[in-house]
């Protein structure tokens, strides 16, 4: 199955199962969705549970938070983080503060999909990676799946949350295809995963950075260097205590992050090594991000702008100490 | 008699300027009457009165600026019986709830695992700079791990140990070190002021020479020892000279650990302390500075006595030097220095004559004091010396 | 056909009871402010009380309400005590936002009441949220929409008008025209300042009142709830009303001329009331004075009240049963 299939199944699992639960956004119904996440769902539940909503951010996502206010479990997709942005104000000044802001009256049991990333030359304005600057938002919960069985579980495990959940989709890992395990169900989304043990450093990343990392530690491991590869899952909550825990074992941390460097995710996670980590450390924490650019459209610029495979292993053996 | 405010206008508004009043004493005032006009940043506003009855008397004048809640005018409240006396406006005051300070959740430390020291990178390079073992360092940072100034201590300690129990050269170069890298450190760190005075020690030596007949030869009391006497009980009249300069701020001592200076036959100098000084009598001091200058020499000092020392006095006077510009030893924020005692022409009751003189100087740590108090321990120890049977 | 005179006059000195109580209590708060009482922004509701007493009548308890940041009219007409809506601007814990809110942010999960919301615009998405869920679980609530004329010119409204109309939701659309966006006159924000002309130009049911009537507004009221309930879709009411304060606390009212002001406050809804009941003296006398312990006892209610504790500063920025 590809990881655009485990969403589509998880969201189907979710509305046969619970008939709060509906999808809302623009063409996800007739058109079977931008990129075909739920495609065949309009014909199996119908234009109540599947809903095409005119190309309206602010009203969509708004009636979304009402929603689950109102008792239902909607799932919002915005077709991508790009837009986003014409919603920001209810996601930050209603989904993230209505909880807070009545005295714990009401919470808001909202999920919200977008698909995020650049990487597929769309240019400046269809390729922005924001998870982390959404991360910088108390009261909501930012899940960036990056496996099928994430794509599937944590989409599951968001529907339970009583909290509004951003999930955060990198478009090129729709057609990643993979085997769904046997037993998955929903599954936590508040903590981190090791994706590969290692034993010299810890790299950290998320999403379409896991799978960059997981093909540079393989080029690694011949050179005699044991990277170990952490897929953070979820930017907010952070699990301080795998990192922690990782690179007290291996005294060197490496973060990619698709996102840009200034104020990014990226610093977060470098501050609290520091606090937390600081007498493991062997060497400064290192970061590889995207580049301080907007995205520009031709191949060879845009693949400069974003973390490879190749600057993944450069970073790393620039960080080995000069003994052996 | 109600007060009439200067009201809040605004959620940023701090005070105020009464620009007009539209009523004078006697008028009679209702509810919801615009009775003055209160200048703000953004405008000028009219001002209700929430009171019915008479204005009895404008305190605030146009033109004058007053903070929100200031009293403006006093205003009769229909019904109310007037008072003999006018009361004194009484600011109001809501004394704001204690707000119990927002901490930061302790971030947890990740547990040492068997092997590894926790030491900052500070102390890592520091340690490998002087040749100590981090694994035998005793490190009081958060957790117990090692910083600079843990380094530097063992690195003092080791080299005392080292220069005691080693034969000549191989023991100083270690003591060297340690001795160059807290010079170093002081000249780096320590903003150093010199101050000197000149003290008449006619009557000082003269009353030593007499008590001292008292005395075997073996126990005589020597001038040093007066000088350390004196030393302490001037710190206690400055007690800012006495204690260390740690995390941005002076931790005085309680006790008056005397570090005196203590050269070495080999070549290079040791500090051991002389404890409580202040509280010694001046045979008791006597004997422990031959004690100490004798256990130095042999290379027998305990580590106590190397590290305790809140102050250090210098005493070079027996080397022909007549001032001593000293180099504070850190983390201690002064230094004592005594030249030698010389012959001078004094004044004496608008007469010429002829006194010993003692210079007695002192270099200070310029963040922990400043000259005036250095000067007060300067006098305080010259008045003290002028009276030695109070010693 | 009218009804008995005496059933017409209780319910009459009623609705003058509900106006005249929001006219002394936000005549309290005005004074309260100036005694640094009650911080932050205040929005008086002084003019306006015709609207939300006229519009009350027409909602019943299982309704949601959706307000504005001038909302303690709402608040109060609504059934809020007087005293959760003094203890709140007071900061109190006992407030029914917990302290948490201020003027801006009632709420009150008994009475439906869904904010205060100080983004002008914010809350109409939410609205259509609530009406989404209600049809989608069959239910005949009406979702009451309160929002000004500023908010006409967001971005928001047309995007949420279009939406509620297009899936026919049960949305009570009340828009308070007082004819000033903050400073800025009607005709210096709409280029239409026919405002039920624009909700009618997305083929809704689209009317307008005098705003300083009550007994219109109360009809007009009840014919729009009717239209909703019955699954007609969303109705459009827009209540042509003016404030007789300034915007907030204060401001010098440069905008507007006290000539206006004043020919304004020669149609304030109560006394237009008073006249056409023509009560006996003592009869207002007795109600001024039931009014004003009413405000004492809320006044009183709020100096008592206490402070929330500050280490519970971050309860309810996640749902208490939240998993992660």
């Amino acid at each position: 199955m590809t990881f655009r299939e485990a969403i589509r199944e998880a969201m189907r699992q979710a509305i046969k199962a619970d008939d709060r639960v509906f999808l809302m956004g623009e063409d996800v119904g007739r058109y079977g969705g931008c990129f075909a996440v739920s495609k065949g769902l309009l014909a199996e539940f119908g234009p109540e549970r599947i809903r095409d909503t005119p190309l309206s951010e602010s009203a969509f996502v708004g009636a979304g938070i009402g929603a689950a206010m109102g008792g239902m479990r909607p799932i919002v997709e915005i077709m991508t983080s790009n837009f986003s942005l014409l919603a920001l104000d209810q996601i930050m000044n209603n989904a993230a503060t209505i909880l807070h802001m009545s005295g714990g009256q009401f919470n808001v049991p909202l999920v919200i999909r977008m698909a995020t990333g650049g990487g597929r030359q769309l240019a400046a304005q269809h390729s922005h990676t924001l998870e982390g600057w959404y991360a910088h938002i108390p009261g909501i919960k930012v899940l960036t799946p990056a496996t099928i069985d994430d794509g599937y579980g944590m989409l599951l495990g968001a529907l339970k949350d009583p909290d509004p959940v951003l999930i955060f989709e990198n478009a090129l890992l729709y057609n990643m295809e993979g085997e769904l395990s046997p037993n998955a169900g929903a599954a936590g989304i508040d903590r981190a995963c090791i994706r590969r043990r290692g034993r010299d450093i810890t790299l950290i990343t998320y999403s379409m950075g896991v799978w960059k990392s997981l093909e540079a530690a393989e080029k690694l491991a011949k050179k005699g260097i044991e990277a170990e590869v952490i897929d953070l899952r979820t930017l907010r909550p952070l699990d301080d205590g795998a990192l922690v825990e990782s690179v007290s074992r291996t005294h060197r941390a490496l973060i990619i992050d698709e996102g840009w460097r200034s104020g990014g995710i990226s610093a977060e996670i470098s501050a609290r090594l520091m606090e937390q980590a600081f007498y493991e450390l062997d060497a400064p924490v290192a970061r590889l991000c995207g580049a301080e650019v907007p995205m520009p459209y031709a191949a060879h610029m845009e693949r400069a702008a974003l973390p490879q495979v190749e600057t993944i292993t450069e970073a790393v053996e620039r960080m080995m100490p000069a003994h052996g | 008699m109600a007060e009439f405010r200067m009201p809040s206008l605004g959620a940023d508004m701090t005070r105020g300027t009464l620009v007009q009043w539209n009523v004078k004493p006697g008028d009679t005032v209702k509810r919801g009457d615009i009775i003055a006009i209160v200048g703000t940043e953004k405008a000028d506003i009219e001002v209700e009165v929430y009171e019915t009855g008479t204005v009895r008397k404008l305190i605030a004048k146009p033109g004058e600026k007053l903070p929100v809640g200031a009293p403006l005018a006093f205003i009769e409240v229909a019904g109310e019986a007037v008072p003999a006396r006018m009361p004194e406006a009484v600011a109001a005051e809501e004394a704001a709830p204690a707000m119990p300070p927002v901490e930061a959740p302790a971030p947890a430390l990740a547990p040492t695992p068997p092997g590894r020291v926790h030491a900052s990178p500070l102390a890592r390079k520091l340690a490998e700079e002087l040749g100590i073992d981090l694994a035998k360092v005793q490190g009081t940072g958060p957790h117990g791990a090692i910083e600079r100034h843990d380094v530097e201590q063992a690195a003092a300690a080791k080299s005392a140990i080292q220069a005691a129990a080693a034969p000549a050269g191989e023991g100083v170069s270690g003591m060297r070190r340690a001795i160059a890298a807290a010079m170093a450190r002081s000249n780096r760190e320590i903003p150093h002021y010199y101050l000197a005075t000149q003290i008449d020690m006619a009557g000082a030596l003269r009353w030593l020479e007499q008590s001292n007949l008292q005395r075997s030869m073996e126990k005589r009391v020597l001038p040093a020892a007066m000088l350390l006497k004196a030393v302490a009980r001037a710190l206690v009249e400055v007690p800012e000279l006495n204690g260390y300069w740690v995390d941005d701020q002076l931790k005085r001592s309680s006790d008056i650990h005397l570090g005196v200076a203590v050269s070495l036959r080999t070549g290079g100098l040791m500090i051991p302390a002389i404890h409580s000084a202040d509280k010694k009598s001046l045979e008791e001091l006597m004997n422990e500075l031959r004690d100490i200058i004798t256990r130095t020499r042999a290379g027998r000092l305990r580590s106590s006595d190397i590290t305790d020392s809140t102050i250090t006095v210098t005493n070079l006077g027996d080397l022909g030097v007549e001032t001593v510009f000293g180099v504070i030893y850190p983390p201690q924020v002064a230094l004592v220095g005594f030249g030698k005692i010389v012959e001078r022409p004094w004044a004496v009751q608008g007469m010429l004559g002829v006194r010993p003189v003692l210079t007695a100087t002192l270099a200070a740590d310029h963040r922990a004091t400043d000259g005036r108090r250095g000067g007060q321990f300067l006098d305080a120890l010259s008045t003290l010396l002028q009276k030695p049977e109070a010693l | 056909m009218s009804e008995p005179t005496n059933v017409n006059r209780a319910h009459e000195m009623h609705l003058l009871h509900q106006m005249l109580y929001i006219r002394r209590f936000e005549e309290k708060c005005a004074e309260l402010y100036s005694r640094e009482k009650i911080r932050g922004f205040m929005h008086l509701y002084i003019g306006e009380e015709a609207v939300c007493v006229g519009v009350m009548e027409a909602l019943r308890p299982e309704d949601g309400i959706v307000s504005t940041y001038r909302e303690h009219g709402h608040a109060l007409s609504r059934g809020i005590s007087g005293g959760a809506v003094m203890a709140e601007m007071f900061g109190k814990q006992e407030g029914c936002s917990r302290g948490r809110g201020g003027s801006m942010h009632l709420f009150d999960a008994k009475t439906r009441f869904y904010g205060g919301n100080a983004i002008v615009g914010g809350g109409l998405p939410l609205s259509v949220g609530f009406a989404l869920a209600d049809k989608m679980r069959q239910q005949t609530r009406v979702t009451c929409c309160f929002f000004g004329d500023g908010a006409v010119a967001e971005g928001e409204f047309h995007e949420t008008i279009n939406l509620s109309a297009l899936w026919k939701l049960p949305v009570f659309f009340v828009c308070e025209n007082n004819r000033y966006a903050m400073g800025t006159r009607l005709d210096f924000s709409h280029s239409q300042t026919d405002l039920s002309k624009k909700a009618a130009a997305y083929g809704i049911a689209s009317a307008w009142v005098d705003g300083m009537d009550v007994r219109a507004v109360e009809a007009a009221s009840a014919t729009a709830c009717e239209y909703v309930r019955a699954g007609n879709g969303p109705y459009f009411l827009e209540c042509r009303t003016y404030r007789f304060r300034a915007h907030s606390m204060y401001d010098p009212e440069l905008y507007r001329e006290k000539s206006e002001v004043e020919e304004w406050k020669k149609r304030d809804p109560i006394p237009a009331l008073i006249a056409r009941i023509d009560p006996a003296a003592e009869e207002i006398a007795a109600l001024e004075q039931q009014i004003a312990k009413q405000v004492d006892e809320a006044i009183a209610f709020a100096e008592a009240g206490t402070l929330e504790a500050v280490d519970e500063l971050t309860r309810f920025v996640y749902s208490d049963r939240s998993p992660a």
